[in-house]
């Protein structure tokens, strides 16, 4: 087999991946855009114009609503993770004691304990201290569990700025603190660039905390929202396609337009670990 | 010098210990440390404390609501040694996060190795695969559930064509678990996919140049370069996977909502069930703390021991 030859096939085979990844995609657009009466299979496109699907999955799962939430917890989560993930990891790069490295093993430690596993106390626990169906709850639980990557990441990062820096900066008469928000923070950009992208995916799309923790009506996230509504239409497949589509299509949006970010992000932060 | 990463010999954060108390204090550099009592507020208030608590919780018969409670020892762990829709539960989970991990792994290694020669659509491959990851597991359930259920599902207008039972994937009690292990799989695979690629780009060209020199043909250059020097992506792509895997709960509640009865359950969905449906919160938190102890344990040993194949090149 020539070189030639060999690429061509192997491009064959990428196409097809490509097109064996894109079906589920397919089959999603075919049914939301597919009338209710229509029972032509999943597999054909609908030769006619019908977003009646779309109108009433936005009205009774209340989407505008949901997604008023989704940006309300996202933004509020991911502004205090990077808040509190930066400072934190601070200290645990640049003042290595024995206790600091003890206190960074705690926080990382953390990475492999699903919050699931404590749902039952933390459920009780949030009921007594009245965070049930508010959005600080919701957020100081994201900002929390998301905590260990983002202190991972920084902390990580922060060590490979060269300390030469911080120390021509102090006989510049800055201060240490002075020195974190002059001289470290505008480095810490591309950085930050990974956690904003890596812990705002994880809140916008969650799932397991928000069924719990926001169950009024008003508060609902989109994934909540969506779930009560597939429990009560269940036949209306096409009306949970559409739903699904809306609320799949920010955050594809999102990639579509950052994605350089997403992939290198992600590599950069689980590779050097 | 003992650690790498420990300061220079002069260290200019380390001057002479002189002054009042404070002064010195703050010479240490130690009010430094307070940056993280934020964080370190959250996990003891979020984390560690109701840890603390559910372990507490897991030794009494609360039903989740109800004032007073009885002490039963161990008695709920006890009761999953007989419980038999436990037994399920285990093995389920297991499926979940061992299967889940090998064909992600197997999956994104060949993806990786495929687009990492310079081929057309490279690019377009690499977004479209890894596309799944950034959609929530709960819509990409709902996405499959249109291939799966079994009025009118995309995959039974196809099985139609050849025979006349439509099958029901998602109400078998033995398909369904690994139907739901595909659908994560093919979520995340873009993960193992990505970490891949980050690998082989940090195998320098020289390796495999002289490799060809000393003889080697292709499978061999695999064997003898980029397999071992896979390890380190290996490790997270492993370890991430299982920890994926062992937890699941969306596209479960997705796609079976545990069902039928509880045949397609995890340890996660398992202990929602108990605590909201059943009221068996007792019974919950002790599930919820055995989980916590499997995915440490399961995690940390696969870390330890993948971590002592990796070679440093």
């Amino acid at each position: 087999m020539t070189v030639r030859s060999k690429t061509l096939w192997l491009a064959l085979a990428a196409a097809l991946i490509c097109l064996l990844h894109l079906l589920p995609f397919y089959i999603l657009i075919t049914t939301s855009f597919k009338a209710s009466g229509d029972l032509s299979s999943k597999w054909v496109m609908p030769g006619y114009l019908y977003l009646d699907n779309f109108v009433n999955a936005w009205r009774e799962a209340r989407l505008p609503v949901a997604f008023r939430n989704n940006i309300i917890v996202t933004a509020l989560s991911v502004l205090l993770i990077v808040l509190t993930g930066s400072v934190a990891a601070y200290p645990l790069a640049r003042r290595q004691t024995g206790w600091n490295k003890f206190m960074y093993a705690l926080f990382v430690s953390a990475l492999i304990v699903p919050p699931l596993t404590i749902l039952v106390p933390l459920y009780k626990y949030m009921v007594d201290i009245g965070g049930m169906n508010t959005y600080w709850g919701i957020v100081l639980l994201h900002v929390t569990f998301n905590l260990p990557m983002t202190i991972f990441l920084y902390t990580g990062f922060i060590g490979t700025i060269p300390r030469d820096l911080d120390e021509a900066s102090m006989i510049d008469g800055a201060d240490r603190l002075g020195l974190f928000y002059r001289i470290l923070l505008p480095l810490l950009k591309p950085i930050t660039a990974t956690v904003v992208i890596l812990t705002g995916v994880a809140v916008w799309n969650d799932y397991q905390f928000s069924v719990f923790f926001l169950q009024k009506q008003e508060l609902r996230t989109f994934t909540v929202a969506l779930s009560s509504f597939f429990g009560s239409y269940t036949n209306e497949i096409g009306w949970v396609a559409a739903g699904s589509l809306i609320g799949a299509l920010p955050m594809v949006a999102v990639y579509l337009f950052l994605q350089r970010y997403f992939i290198t992000g992600l590599s950069s932060g689980a590779v050097k670990g | 010098m003992a650690e790498p990463n420990t300061r220079p010999l002069h260290d200019p954060y380390q001057l002479p210990a002189q002054g009042s108390y404070f002064k010195r204090l703050a010479r240490s550099g130690a009010p430094l440390n307070l940056l993280y009592a934020p964080a370190l507020v959250l996990f003891v208030v979020f984390i560690f404390y109701p840890f603390l608590r559910g372990v507490q919780i897991s030794f009494t018969n609360w039903d989740g609501y109800n004032q007073d409670f009885k002490w039963i020892g161990v008695s709920n762990y006890a009761r999953m040694l007989d419980d038999p829709d436990m037994a399920t539960v285990f093995k389920n989970t297991f499926v979940y996060g061992i299967g889940s991990t090998i064909l992600q792994n197997v999956i994104g290694l060949l993806y990786a190795l495929l687009l990492h020669t310079n081929i057309r659509l490279r690019g377009v491959a690499r977004t479209v695969i890894y596309l799944p990851v950034i959609i929530s597991a709960l819509i990409m359930g709902y996405i499959w559930y249109f291939f799966f259920q079994y009025d009118g599902g995309a995959i039974n207008d196809i099985l139609l064509l050849f025979r006349d039972q439509p099958s029901n994937l998602l109400g078998d009690p033995k398909a369904n678990v690994w139907v739901i292990t595909f659908v994560n799989t093919f979520q995340y695979l873009g993960i193992a996919m990505v970490l891949f690629l980050a690998g082989l780009q940090s195998i320098p060209k020289e390796y495999y140049e002289a490799a060809t020199i000393d003889g080697a043909g292709p499978i061999a250059r695999f064997f003898r370069v980029t397999w071992p020097l896979l390890a380190p992506s290996f490790t997270v792509s492993m370890v991430l996977n299982l920890i994926g895997g062992l937890k699941l709960f969306d596209v479960i509640t997705a796609m079976t909502n545990s069902g039928p009865g509880y045949a397609s359950a995890s340890l996660s969905t398992m202990m929602y069930l108990l605590y909201f449906g059943r009221e068996d919160a007792g019974y919950a938190a002790a599930i919820g703390v055995l989980m916590f102890v499997l995915i440490s344990v399961v995690s940390i040993s696969a870390l330890i021991l993948l971590r002592r194949r990796e070679v440093t090149s």
